[in-house]
């Protein structure tokens, strides 16, 4: 394997700030998601509305982590849709699960 | 040219799905990285969910924070079991060490990002620069989770009195300390062993992960890509990167918050 030849031939383009900054951007807002529930864990009482709060803002959190960070909004749409509608079958696996589970902490105290 | 505008004519009958064309607009590598994410998905889907639904089976602990003791009867309050600081014994610091592990974690990932963006560009310097540091995350992270396993198998001086069922079938009452898959001074069983299960599937990923970036971070630093004429090889790794983070963020909330 040649290594010696380290000039690049290929064109290289000036940075795009303004994508930069979007970035950043993106992660402000997964550390203060993250802070918010960090706070929350000590400040509210836990129970269902609290777990449903966690649960909603990290779906929030994984729906920016991929968009913006995997870039899966800027796919062409069959792409986007083929990795999408396959998880809407993860609800019911959620639902079911819990609803079962729910039954066996009944029979089981 | 006319054998050029033929072509053409003969994929436009065909429609989008007939072939001849790339009507997802992705490189095969990209695509197949997209569709094994996706299985990737599913399994830890099915491993979280079971986590939520054992955790949902068992009681929680309903006393007052200040008086929880570790019980296999009823699930434990993670902040009082993930407490403990490397360096600082005996110092009550719940969850900020795993907060710091989640921040490196995201961290890695938005240098990731500049990366692949980079990467774009064509910049070597830059890919350089952001592999490394999202290399320096990557094993940051790894680091502080073998800390972690090590203190919730070694667990606190105090440990718990439990009564349970030992590997002989025998019903045994003792102090037990720590966590080991038959029981564990925290809670319940199953409590180690799902945690034991899952965060270690997930560090086998980010093991995986470092791997693959140093690999690209060296491919790069070298010219490989430059020699290539394209560093599609960043983004694509850079998809399984963020693919890690993703899966800790839902470890993090059922794990430590919920």
């Amino acid at each position: 394997m040649e290594v010696q030849d380290t000039k690049s031939t290929l064109q290289v383009t000036p940075r795009n700030e303004e994508k930069i900054k979007k970035i950043w951007k993106t992660a402000g807002i997964l550390l203060v998601i993250t802070l918010s529930e960090f706070v929350m864990a000590f400040t509210m009482e836990r129970g269902i509305l609290l777990y449903a709060v966690f649960i909603i803002l990290t779906v929030w959190k994984a729906k920016y982590i991929m968009m913006e960070f995997m870039h899966l909004g800027d796919e062409a749409k069959p792409l986007f849709y083929a990795i999408i509608v396959p998880l809407i079958f993860l609800i019911w696996l959620v639902i079911t699960l819990i609803k079962e589970a729910s039954d066996i902490f009944v029979m089981r105290w | 040219m006319s054998a050029h505008s033929t072509t053409i004519e003969v994929s436009s009958k065909r429609g989008v799905w007939g072939g001849g064309n790339e009507p997802l607009k992705a490189s095969y590598g990209k695509l197949m990285m997209w569709f094994f994410l996706l299985s990737d998905i599913f399994t830890f889907a099915a491993f979280l969910i079971t986590y939520l639904a054992i955790r949902v089976s068992y009681p929680a602990y309903g006393g007052a924070a200040e008086t929880f003791t570790g019980s296999n009867e009823y699930w434990p309050v993670p902040e009082l079991v993930f407490e403990a600081l490397p360096f600082l014994h005996g110092v009550h610091a719940p969850l900020i060490f795993v907060g710091i592990m989640t921040f490196v974690l995201i961290a890695s990932s938005v240098t990731m990002v500049l990366a692949v963006e980079a990467g774009h560009r064509n910049d070597r310097g830059d890919v350089v620069k952001w592999m490394l540091w999202t290399l320096l995350g990557g094993i940051t992270f790894l680091s502080c989770q073998a800390w972690e396993w090590s203190h919730f198998i070694h667990g606190t001086e105090a440990g718990s009195l439990l009564t349970y069922v030992n590997g002989l079938g025998q019903n045994v009452t003792e102090t037990v300390f720590g966590a080991n898959l038959m029981v564990n001074e925290y809670g319940p069983g199953s409590f180690a062993q799902l945690f034991f299960f899952i965060t270690g599937f997930h560090g086998f990923h980010v093991t995986i992960g470092v791997f693959l970036l140093f690999l690209c971070f060296y491919q790069a630093a070298v010219g490989i890509y430059d020699k290539r004429g394209h560093y599609e090889m960043v983004e694509k790794i850079g998809l399984y990167w963020h693919f890690v983070d993703l899966v800790w963020v839902f470890v993090f909330t059922l794990f430590y918050l919920i």
